[in-house]
Formats: structure tokens, C-alpha cells, sequence
């Protein structure tokens, strides 16, 4: 059963679910990437799914005791397993015969997928587990008040890597995360953008309907971590796509399949300016140069032109 | 029917006998041959569960617990630095008010890497909010499986169970031990139905930020379950007397304490030699009794407070130590025996396999009766230590 006929034969749930499984009333700052991308994913899922959750914002903003925004089974253990925890739901639900008839989503972070939770990801994608990880990457740990993860962007200005005379920021490249996923030969993983949101639930629907370990890697922007105006979430996650530093791609069994053709091709300069967090690369053209650099392979590696 | 085999075959076998649904485990000395057992029931079709061979403890505890919240049965087991990585989901676990089951092979604690004995690595976690109980025989650790997961299960309960055995001494020795047919544990033990779950006819959030609002209360309430397991055990232990015919299911054993004036209290495998000794010292006229502890979590006070009433000398053996402080056990009793006129020993002996012998035993004994002392080590090489802490 595909996840579309799935879906009509769900239980009905509290009428306050009848339209999203993730619904308002819950705590995220105004235009967080991270919640709107949550509903996106939830939506194509529907109520036939359980969702593991790692620590993270979303976790915190979603489900503080007495409340929860989820209409759907949901479980939050830990910072860096929600790929064990969700392998231990997808091995409870094969046991009993339902793995056919109910769809497994594990979620997290940057900092929760590809620093701490990375090891326990890979085992779960190893050992083949039906589970759909979904990253939500907002390129640094931001419930903690903004640290550098793995996945922050060579040059960022953030609490951990801050700028200085001796600094322009964070001085690593993002981690391939992505490729590491891909790497394990999974049927399906694939990059995202709340930017591009048809494009997201395409590809959320698609590893859905896959049977086996599948990933997603979405870009959220986040206003208060990259200090910018929450009503242009969506601009400043189509310009990360646009300038190539955020490629759309998507993997079948390790090797590439598709890519999103970005077409006009836009300056990194013109994504940074509207973000605080590389207010400093306005000053710094070798800082800036480097990052353009970054997106320069990015379009050539994936060959997004 | 009773059969000579290794410990690791009858926890395995006991376990089997529960029916998990899912299983999970990373390799680690000396608990290897328990799951290596499940993984080979699993491979011959005796027990329908899914078995997942994980990348680490920490995912080997997560894995069970997200099963555990689907609402399934789980069984896995560690040791050692195995159960400290991980700590973080032990605790998560209880907290979450999941009846997982863990057998815990009791192993020295790094550094210096140890793979022997002593019962370090559980007693450290003693705090998580599990049921922890210590099996001095492979009779004892099969009987404590089942019955855990009955005393776990427990709908006014749902907590987890840690089974601990002595590394090597029981996980390898061969003993034997009265096997439990399926038919009898489907009757003493039934179906896992939990009050909640993960379920799409039902949905809830299950791991929710607690504030301080919150917080307290349900810790208070993960306190108080613990306080509840103590009459659940006695409970659950005439249950099992009746289906199995054993008394194992207890607090505490009592051994020749009724007219004895020095009683020494430990647990695990240890007081099986500690009996013998107690039957050699009586020979010779001496009154000395035991007091083994197999429920340390909860800490049985008003058994022990009543078994010890009558004594004047209490020596206490812990494998374990905090160290700046005073063997685990030690401390708890001697708060316990305040204000009693007792005369109160803690020993600490055993770490890192080194061997108890009757010997050690006897001058536990000796010394309980002369001196009074918090924390002595029993057994140390002089020639290894430093000048100054040769004393």
C-alpha cells in the first residue's frame, strides 16, 4: 500500500487533528523554519505514522508537559538517539505485523543528527530499518542559544565560533552529511528546502512510499540563530538554494539521480546580506570569497547550472 | 527439570521463556554468551522476536525502549562500561515508566581495564529509578527474570527490572538449575498489555519536557512506585512459590541470623561462600549469621532493620566503593542501624575478580567482632601498595 492509500483507511482523531497531525498552539519563535518544514513532512505522512524525536527545538517548542501539538503517536527519548529509538519502534511494529500498515519518521536537528546522533544514523541505516530520518538543519544548535554544530557554514558568526581579530568565524566546513548518508547505499536520500515546500513533500512522499532506511536533509533558516527577519524564512532558504550552498539533490542506492537546476545562479553576497549571523563578510572579502568558493563547488560537484 | 548448564544459558533460556517481542545487545565480556544465546533462539525459530545486533550499548538500550514503547516485551543485558555508555537512556527509561528488562553481568569498572568481577558498574547506577535485583546462583538469576518481569509489568507499576549476576562467577560457572517448562511461565507470567503505548488508533506524545511545574512531582511519583515494589515483590515471591515451588523471590534471605550476634550482609554470588563459612564458624561455636540482599533497589530498611534487631556486630562486604567515601551498602545500613548500639563494619573486597576466599571471609568475621571501621579493604597485596598507604 502506498502512503496515499494508506492514508484513507487512517482512525479518526481529535477533531483539533482533522486537518495537520502538527498544529498551532505550540511555542517555536515567529517563522521558524524548522515547525514549518515539521508540518510539511507530517502532512504527507498523515495519521498513519509514528514519529520519534530527538532533543532539539522542536521537540521543546512541541511538546511541554501538560501539551502537545502532535496528533499522531509520538516519543521523544533523547539528544542522539532517535535513530535507536525509531529502529526499536520499526522492529516493534515488524514483530507485531503492522510495520505494512503504519510509516516510521525519526527526526532531529543538525546537531542531533550529524554530530551526536550521527553514529546511532548510521547504524540504523546499516542494519536497514523502515524509517524515513528527517534532519532539519538550521546550521547550528540553536536551542542552546546558537552554538556551532557540524553543519554550520564555514564562516558563521555564531556563540561558539564568534568573530574576532583572530576569527571571522567558523572556521570549518559544513559536514557532508548528505554524501554520509547516501554513502550507506540506502534506496532513497535526498536535500530539502522549507523553500522549495512541494518540492519537500515530493520527496517525503517518495521515501514513504520506499520501503527500507531513507533520509532527508531539509534546509530551515532560523531567524533568531542567523539573526534575521522571521517573514523572509522562505526568501532566505530559496537564496541558500540559489547561490548553490544549499544543493537539492536527490540519491538512489549511493549514486545521484536527480538535482533541483538552479538556473540564475545568485551571489553568495546577495544570501548573506540578509543575515546577521555573516554581517561580518560585508567587511572581510577573503572570508566572503572562501564561502562563495563553497557554493562554486557545490554547483559544479552536483552540476546544479 | 533440573539441568547442569551454564549461568549464561539459563538467563538466556529464563528470558527466552518470557516470550520478548524484541531483543537487543552489544558484545561485552562477560556478557556475551546471554545474547549470543537469544540471538540463537531467535536463528532457530524457538522464540519469535526480532533480534537487532546495534552499533552500541547506547542504541542497544534505545532500541528496547523505543520497542518497549510500541508496546511490546524486550529483553537485553551488558555489563560494565557497556552499562555506562549507557547511563543517560537508563535513566530515560525509568523516567518514562518503561518495563524494560536488563540482565546486568556485574564487571570491574575502567581503569585500569578490568573484565572481572565486582559489582561496580550497577551499583553506581543504583540511582536511575530501575528495580535492582542481585541473584547469588544461576537458580536465583533464572527465577529473578521471570518474576521481574511479572513485579515490572504491573500496570500500578511499570518500571524497569536490572537482573544482576556476578560476571564470570555465574554468567560462566555451571550449576544446576530446575528449568521451568513454557506451559508453567505462560501461566505465572501474563501477556504484556500496557495502560499506554505508541499506537495510531490511539496517539499520544510519550517523552514530554517536564518544567519545574512538573518536575517534581514525577520524580516524586517514580519515587514512591519504587516504595510499592517492595510489598510487590513478597507478592509476586508467593506467586512464584506457588507455580515453581522456590522461595527466591524475597527482599532479603536471612541465614542462621536467630540467635546470632555478628551477622555479615552482602549480595550477589558472594554469599553462597559467606554460608559456608557461617556453617564452618558455627561448628567451631561461633554465633554468626547472614544477611544477603537481593532487592537493593528498592533498599528493603524495615527487612533489614528487622533481620539485624538482634545482633551486636554487623560487618558489611561491598564489591563496590565510593570511593572518597564508603562501600555503597555499608552506608545505607549503617544509616539504617543509627542509634542501635550496634557495632557497624564496612569491608570492601572482591574488586576487579579478585578472589573472596574463606579466608577473607573469616577475617571479615574476626575483624567485625574486634574493631569498628567504615570502609577496610580486605585482602590487599602490601608489597604492591605504596610505603604510605601501608598501613
Amino acid at each position: 500500500m502506498n502512503n496515499d492509500e494508506l492514508n484513507k483507511t487512517a482512525s479518526q482523531t481529535a477533531e483539533h487533528f482533522d486537518e495537520h497531525c502538527f498544529v498551532s498552539g505550540h511555542t517555536a519563535c515567529a517563522g521558524c523554519g524548522q515547525s514549518l518544514a515539521a508540518r510539511l513532512v507530517a502532512d504527507v505522512a498523515g495519521k498513519n505514522l509514528m514519529v520519534v524525536n530527538a532533543t532539539g527545538c522542536l521537540e521543546v517548542f512541541s511538546t511541554k508537559a501538560p501539551e502537545t501539538a502532535w496528533g499522531i503517536p509520538w516519543v521523544h527519548s533523547l539528544f542522539e538517539n532517535a535513530a535507536a529509538v525509531a529502529s526499536g519502534v520499526e522492529a516493534a511494529l515488524r514483530v507485531t505485523g503492522q510495520i505494512d500498515k503504519v510509516r516510521v519518521i525519526a527526526q532531529g536537528g543538525d546537531g542531533g543528527t550529524a554530530d551526536i546522533g550521527l553514529q546511532a544514523l548510521s547504524g540504523m541505516l546499516e542494519r536497514g530499518h523502515d524509517v524515513l530520518y528527517v534532519c532539519y538543519d538550521n546550521e547550528a544548535y540553536m536551542n542552546t542559544g546558537i552554538q556551532r554544530s557540524g553543519l554550520t557554514p564555514l564562516n558563521t558568526n555564531t556563540t561558539t565560533s564568534p568573530i574576532g581579530s583572530n576569527s571571522s568565524g567558523n572556521p570549518k566546513f559544513k559536514k557532508p552529511l548528505l554524501e554520509i548518508c547516501a554513502a550507506h547505499k540506502i534506496p532513497y536520500a535526498a536535500s530539502a528546502s522549507v523553500g522549495y515546500p512541494q518540492d519537500l513533500q515530493k520527496k517525503v512522499k517518495r521515501a514513504l512510499d520506499t520501503r527500507g532506511p531513507k533520509f532527508i536533509h531539509v534546509h530551515v533558516p532560523c531567524p533568531l540563530g542567523w539573526a534575521a527577519e522571521p517573514s523572509l524564512t522562505l526568501e532566505i532558504a530559496k537564496l541558500a538554494v540559489a547561490c548553490g550552498l544549499f544543493p537539492l539533490v536527490e540519491y538512489e542506492y549511493g549514486k545521484v539521480t536527480k538535482v533541483f537546476k538552479i538556473g540564475a545562479v545568485k551571489p553568495v553576497a546577495d544570501y548573506i546580506k540578509l543575515q546577521g549571523r555573516f554581517k561580518h563578510l560585508a567587511k572581510n572579502q577573503e572570508a566572503l570569497s572562501a564561502l562563495q568558493k563553497v557554493a562554486d563547488q557545490n554547483i559544479e560537484y552536483y552540476g546544479l547550472k | 527439570m533440573k539441568q547442569f548448564i551454564e549461568g549464561s544459558w539459563a538467563m538466556a533460556y529464563a528470558a527466552k521463556l518470557c516470550r520478548p517481542q524484541v531483543v537487543s545487545a552489544y558484545p561485552i565480556t562477560p556478557q556475551t554468551h546471554i545474547v549470543e544465546h537469544m540471538a540463537e533462539f531467535v536463528a532457530s525459530g524457538e522464540l519469535a522476536a526480532e533480534s537487532v545486533n546495534v552499533e552500541s550499548e547506547h542504541s542497544a538500550a534505545s532500541l528496547v525502549l523505543g520497542a518497549q514503547a510500541t508496546g511490546v516485551r524486550t529483553f537485553t543485558a551488558t555489563s560494565s562500561q557497556g552499562l555506562f555508555l549507557m547511563q543517560e537512556v537508563v535513566f530515560n527509561i525509568a523516567g518514562m515508566r518503561l518495563p524494560v528488562m536488563m540482565v546486568c553481568a556485574n564487571r570491574a569498572i575502567s581503569a585500569p581495564i578490568n573484565i572481572w568481577n565486582d559489582q561496580q558498574d550497577s551499583i553506581a547506577l543504583r540511582d536511575a529509578g530501575w528495580v535492582q535485583l542481585y541473584a547469588e546462583n544461576n537458580q536465583e538469576a533464572l527465577d529473578l527474570i521471570i518474576a521481574g518481569y511479572k513485579i515490572g509489568e504491573n500496570p500500578k507499576i511499570m518500571l524497569p527490572i536490572m537482573v544482576c549476576v556476578d560476571g564470570f562467577i555465574l554468567t560462566h560457572g555451571m550449576e544446576t538449575v530446575d528449568m521451568p517448562t513454557q506451559e508453567e511461565v505462560d501461566k505465572f507470567l501474563p501477556k504484556y498489555n500496557p495502560p499506554y503505548k505508541l499506537d495510531v488508533e490511539n496517539p499520544m506524545s510519550l517523552g514530554l519536557l517536564g518544567d519545574p511545574t512538573v518536575y517534581l512531582e514525577n520524580r516524586y511519583a517514580l519515587h514512591k512506585t519504587l516504595e510499592e515494589v517492595i510489598p510487590e515483590i513478597n507478592k509476586v515471591g508467593a506467586e512464584y512459590k506457588k507455580a515453581f515451588g522456590r522461595d527466591s523471590i524475597r527482599l532479603v534471605e536471612e541465614y542462621k541470623l536467630d540467635d546470632a550476634e555478628i551477622a555479615l550482609v552482602a549480595m550477589g554470588s558472594v554469599c553462597g561462600s559467606i554460608k559456608d563459612v557461617v556453617d564452618q564458624e558455627r561448628a567451631k561455636g561461633a554465633k554468626v549469621g547472614m544477611l544477603k540482599i537481593v532487592s537493593y533497589r528498592p533498599f528493603p530498611g524495615e527487612a533489614i532493620k528487622k533481620a539485624l534487631a538482634k545482633v551486636s556486630c554487623v560487618g558489611i562486604l561491598d564489591k563496590n566503593i565510593s570511593l572518597g567515601a564508603a562501600g555503597a551498602v555499608y552506608t545505607e545500613i549503617n544509616s539504617l542501624m543509627a542509634g542501635q548500639n550496634k557495632k557497624v563494619s564496612g569491608f570492601v573486597a572482591g574488586l576487579g575478580g579478585r578472589d573472596i576466599t574463606p579466608q577473607t571471609i573469616q577475617e571479615i568475621i574476626k575483624t567485625t567482632k574486634n574493631e569498628v571501621n567504615a570502609c577496610k579493604f580486605i585482602g590487599l597485596n602490601k608489597e604492591l601498595l605504596w610505603d604510605e598507604f601501608r598501613v
